[in-house]
């Protein structure tokens, strides 16, 4: 079952000559355990359409479903439960607290949603560990490096057992084997039973996503076909 | 890169037989490249006739036969090592064609075929990114193997990419984006900005 579903979103800013549509008629469904990358170039709705999804923005038509429910159905104050309790965000700035210690940065969703501090804490050490920041807990977030960074930021994003991910270029600002480790610590996120979206404008980063949807002018005009093995690349490839 | 100066490259670090030679060749390329031992052992005849590699004179031909690198392999070795692959005439690359072809071809839409292409090309490197999945059992060989694979790829979109977006400027599409942040509504501030 689709843990998100878009149906026929259209997201419209401005009136009359200035108006803008950032998003036509949007479909997507993200199943539980799954990656979706986004991609599109620059003003093609990608943001937009994350930002609906995370219920950040309400879409001009169209309904989104999280978890089954109808966000519509939700008063303000259920959406920041939502927010709180299912879904995690992801930005490329990582967007830490910088007087936190990474502990702290990834424990305080937790606290805000009232688990208790030394309960929460617990919590956050155990996802650190999963990440293999663990020895990092008690740093600041200016005395760690980029790469660690946003692993403390995925972290703060999964903990508690948030059940959707929402990544905005998550790994744009890092190099090539750090934007690597970002993006095999959030496929492994997705394969123990996370819905993940992932927004960007770059092939080698959506190549990690289970599947590829593309949007152009606000419109999805194409997917990827269901993920072959790749063993087929390996057969037989003549040496010239 | 060619299985000539690959073998001299193996045989550089000390005398080798023909059938460690390939399976060396295949282990050092990440086994992406199956070679089969015919090649090796034509190539190993034509590398001994120039003079780059030697044979040892008592045994017989075929699998247990080694060979070793002679000075002038070494300097062969060392000479291809640090001279540049031709990159300086463009390829004629079939892609670039295709869409070429289709820009001028009445009633052919060419951003349909551009995101032909690039489903195409973004499904290829999915299934190589998968190769790199477990970090633990990716040999170091083929890791490079695997990079090399995807930024070429990559480089494909990229340009895919760019056509697109040249493309609709240039036929003045209304729905280029505007540089300008899109208006937003006066109300309340809002979290995350779009697109």
């Amino acid at each position: 079952m689709s843990y998100l579903e878009l149906r026929d979103i259209s997201k419209v800013y401005g009136e009359g000559a200035a108006e803008v549509h950032a998003l036509r008629r949007v479909d997507l469904s993200v199943e539980a355990g799954s990656l979706v990358a986004i991609m599109g170039a620059s003003g093609s709705g990608k943001s937009t359409l994350l930002t609906i999804a995370g219920s950040l923005e309400d879409p001009s038509s169209g309904e989104v479903y999280i978890g089954g429910r109808a966000l519509s159905s939700l008063s303000r104050n259920g959406k920041a439960q939502l927010r709180r309790q299912s879904i995690g965000y992801v930005f490329q700035d990582y967007n830490l607290l910088a007087g936190l210690s990474a502990l702290e940065n990834v424990s305080l969703p937790l606290e805000l949603d009232g688990v208790a501090a030394r309960k929460a804490q617990t919590s956050a050490l155990e996802t650190l560990d999963d990440f293999g920041l663990a020895d990092r807990a008690s740093r600041y977030p200016d005395q760690l490096s980029g790469g660690e960074r946003q692993r403390v930021a995925i972290a703060r994003a999964v903990v508690g057992g948030r059940q959707l991910l929402l990544a905005d270029e998550p790994s744009g600002a890092l190099d090539s084997t750090n934007a690597e480790s970002v993006m095999r610590l959030l496929l492994a996120a997705c394969h123990r039973g996370l819905a993940a979206v992932v927004v960007t404008h770059d092939a080698q980063l959506a190549s990690w996503a289970d599947r590829v949807v593309f949007l152009r002018d606000g419109r999805v005009v194409d997917q990827t076909l269901p993920l072959e093995g790749p063993e087929a690349l390996l057969a037989d490839v003549p040496y010239q | 890169m060619s299985i000539r100066h690959a073998l001299l490259a193996l045989l550089s670090e000390g005398p080798k037989y023909g059938l460690q030679l390939r399976q060396e060749f295949e282990s050092r390329t990440g086994e992406v490249w199956p070679l089969n031992v015919g090649q090796v052992y034509t190539t190993l005849q034509r590398l001994e006739r120039d003079g780059l590699v030697e044979s040892d004179d008592t045994a017989e031909e075929g699998p247990q036969k080694g060979f070793h690198i002679t000075q002038e392999g070494v300097d062969e070795l060392s000479q291809w090592l640090r001279t540049p692959p031709d990159f300086s005439s463009p390829p004629r690359d079939e892609l670039v064609i295709k869409v070429l072809v289709a820009l001028g071809l009445p009633g052919v839409d060419v951003h349909e075929v551009v995101q032909v292409h690039r489903r195409y090309l973004v499904q290829l490197m999915q299934q190589w990114t998968r190769l790199k999945e477990d970090e633990s059992r990716l040999d170091i060989n083929f890791a490079l193997v695997v990079d090399a694979e995807l930024f070429r790829l990559d480089s494909l979109i990229r340009w895919l990419d760019t056509a697109d977006g040249r493309l609709k400027r240039a036929a003045g599409d209304e729905t280029v984006p505007d540089p300008q942040p899109f208006p937003l509504p006066k109300a309340r501030r809002r979290v995350g900005a779009p697109e």
